[in-house]
């Protein structure tokens, strides 16, 4: 990171050369700036990670400030009935010899109102089962993006441990993790978590409550946290051997710190630009990831539906043709999502970018 | 540069030996072996399952023995080249990829080329005109692109050519109804193809572009781009004589990386369009337990993507003389 820099553009030279009575300290023509106040002002600068951000907070407003306006439970079933008309031809000959054609209708009663048009008591409609979209979209929201915040943070976590204990150490651990590294990044994910989602089915029909429906793509993202945090991993273990040579280690050296102080107080805090980058970026792909396990039907089941399960069900060639409104709103909502992250990391990185100055 | 190479395949048998047992144990823990869901469907037919019947199967199949035991046994085989027959298809494993593997490869071979057309222009103009309206444009749109989830997309364009205005059909490679053959036979199937291909295209231009353009700042804001100027060259010589090529080291080191890729099927693309590539044959395999084609299918991505970072590597020394391995 760069040392304080002192901002000269707001000088106000006109107002000192008017009122010269006035005495001007220098606290009051230079205006400081720390480095996060430069990059917050870089990062608002650009109109995409504004945009960004407000994506982002909308939909975190829709998912947990929505339902406590829309009283809607996610999991009810409609049940104030519907009645469909099915339209058939009957061709019939009368005693004349002459064919009348007509038009039958046959009327069914249901007792659930599913698959409705969007109206003013559901305004997206109802699902397949019954259940109000809207309601499921914000419930659906708060499992895709809690889960993916949760795996990033562990991805993260993770990465800065292996990372930090191999760049630091160098030699033999270095070496372990680093092969460790490469052998996970071969793992091929999909494969992997589809076995793994079969074995956390076996150990539920074990009996055991902890694998329990609602909570088995908690336990996949989990798998897959563990799996791919070799990326991160080395993008702190290369920071850190570039870091670890420079005079202020030799500093903490002589200070007599620690090794857990060192690496953690005075190596990983300077990589952490990088890593938030990174950390951003990632979100998008988590949320991208947590969707297509849903879609695959790995994922949290039907009444506790994250966005990915909810597109699942255009895998029924008639709502994919003629329900938009059950499967095209929680699509919709993942785009903005990690849309909404890919315009934050990419700011993020040019404003913490010392070569990216405007 | 001997030595080096020698060194990295030393220690890409240790990852690949690795890998295998990952994924050898896993599968093993599955709950559901291939044995119990053929005896099941045999039981649902209301025939009699003995003791006796049930351990030949497994013995046949190769699961009468441990986890480690099995692990060491498959081990053995692979080390005669004998990746063992498929559970599911009774054939060799390396059949069952060959015979699948067609679909998967035409897909991402034809997307890739069309990714590397679309995306570099794009990368090259956005930077060039770093900023700008049309910079801004092309940077939504193919951030867009990266956003898309790639099933949600797929289906989308599924409904939109091909239920919605017929275009296009909407599953499957092949059409049952007409008898095509030689050349008819696979400009229909490429018609088949055309969907998917538009997905996966469309999701993977974002990534080449943004590297495109980031490889080309760094270039354009250079010493020697500085002086080409300087020297009173046109502004096109400088951007594709001076500027391009040293934007293209990443990229054509990045073609390495492609490798895997080409190879392991879209699963989740296969899936939406109902295409027999070897990601949707991987999927059912993966359903069914089918240890063999599992272990094989896995090994022959895992095999390819340790090559691919191995390329990459040497590619990025010759290409680049700058660049010293060791």
């Amino acid at each position: 990171m760069e040392n304080e820099k002192i901002n000269v553009s707001e000088m106000q030279s006109d107002e000192n050369v008017t009122a010269p009575e006035e005495t001007v300290t220098h606290e009051q023509t230079l205006k400081l700036m720390s480095p996060m106040q430069m990059i917050i002002r870089r990062f608002f600068r650009s109109k995409l990670s504004i945009i960004g951000l407000v994506m982002v907070v909308s939909l975190f407003l829709f998912c947990w400030v929505g339902p406590l306006i829309y009283r809607v439970s996610p999991t009810e079933i409609d049940k104030s009935g519907k009645v469909e008309y099915t339209a058939k031809e009957v061709t019939y000959t009368d005693e004349d010899g002459v064919t009348h054609t007509y038009i039958e209708y046959i009327k069914t009663e249901l007792t659930d109102n599913m698959l409705s048009k969007p109206s003013a008591k559901h305004p997206l409609g109802t699902d397949k089962t019954g259940k109000d979209v809207l309601a499921r979209l914000m419930n659906g929201g708060k499992i895709s993006l809690g889960i993916s915040f949760l795996a990033v943070f562990i991805v993260t976590f993770l990465g800065i441990i292996f990372g930090g204990i191999a760049g630091y150490f160098g030699g033999a651990v270095d070496n372990i993790i680093m092969r460790i590294c490469d052998i996970l990044m071969c793992l091929p994910g999909f494969p992997i978590l589809l076995i793994v989602g079969t074995i956390i089915d076996g150990l539920r029909e074990g009996g055991m409550a902890m694998f329990d429906y609602q909570y088995k793509i908690y336990w996949l993202m989990g798998f897959l946290t563990l799996i791919s945090w070799s990326g991160t991993a080395r993008l702190v273990r290369g920071q850190i051997l570039s870091l670890r040579e420079q005079e202020y280690m030799v500093a903490a050296e002589a200070m007599g710190y620690s090794t857990s102080r060192k690496i953690f107080k005075h190596l990983v805090p300077n990589v952490m630009p990088q890593l938030i980058v990174s950390m951003t970026l990632s979100l998008g792909s988590m949320i991208l990831y947590e969707a297509s396990l849903s879609y695959l039907g790995l994922g949290a089941p039907e009444q506790y539906a994250a966005w990915g399960t909810m597109i699942n069900a255009a895998k029924d060639p008639d709502i994919l043709a003629n329900y938009f409104n059950v499967w095209g709103p929680p699509g919709i909502c993942i785009i903005i999502a990690v849309l909404g992250f890919n315009f934050i990391g990419d700011g993020l990185r040019d404003a913490l970018d010392p070569k990216m100055r405007r | 540069m001997l030595k080096y190479i020698i060194k990295r395949l030393a220690q890409s048998i240790l990852i690949l030996l690795g890998v295998s047992l990952i994924i050898y144990v896993l599968i093993r823990c599955m709950p559901v072996d291939f044995v119990t869901q053929k005896l099941s469907s045999i039981t649902t037919t209301g025939a009699e399952t003995s003791q006796e019947l049930i351990d030949a199967m497994l013995k046949q199949y190769g699961l009468d023995t441990n986890i480690f035991e099995g692990y060491i046994s498959w081990l053995g085989k692979l080390l005669r080249l004998d990746f063992g027959n498929s559970f599911k298809y009774s054939i060799p494993v390396i059949d069952v990829i060959k015979d699948h593997m067609g679909v998967s490869f035409a897909v991402a071979a034809i997307a890739t080329i069309f990714e590397f057309l679309i995306a570099i222009p794009l990368g090259v103009t956005a930077a060039t005109h770093q900023y700008s309206l049309r910079d801004y444009i092309v940077t939504v749109l193919v951030m867009i692109g990266i956003s898309l989830p790639s099933f949600f997309f797929g289906q989308l364009l599924k409904n939109i050519f091909a239920i919605q205005l017929e275009w296009f059909p909407a599953s499957g490679l092949v059409d049952a109804s007409k008898d095509l053959s030689g050349f008819a036979l696979l400009m229909d199937q490429l018609w088949h193809l055309f969907i998917p291909i538009l997905t996966v295209v469309i999701l993977s231009i974002g990534g080449r572009m943004r590297m495109t353009r980031t490889n080309m700042l760094e270039v354009l804001n250079s010493d020697y781009i500085r002086t080409a100027r300087a020297k009173g060259l046109k502004e096109k010589v400088v951007i594709y004589k001076h500027a391009f090529r040293n934007t293209m080291i990443p990229l054509v080191t990045s073609l390495a990386g492609l490798l895997p890729g080409l190879f392991s099927g879209a699963i989740i693309t296969e899936q939406v369009f109902g295409l027999p590539g070897i990601g949707n044959v991987a999927f059912d395999a993966m359903l069914v337990a089918d240890i063999p084609f599992i272990m094989g299918y896995n090994m022959f991505l895992a095999l390819l993507s340790v090559i691919g970072v191995l390329l990459a590597d040497l590619m990025y020394a010759v290409v680049d003389p700058r660049v010293k391995l060791g």
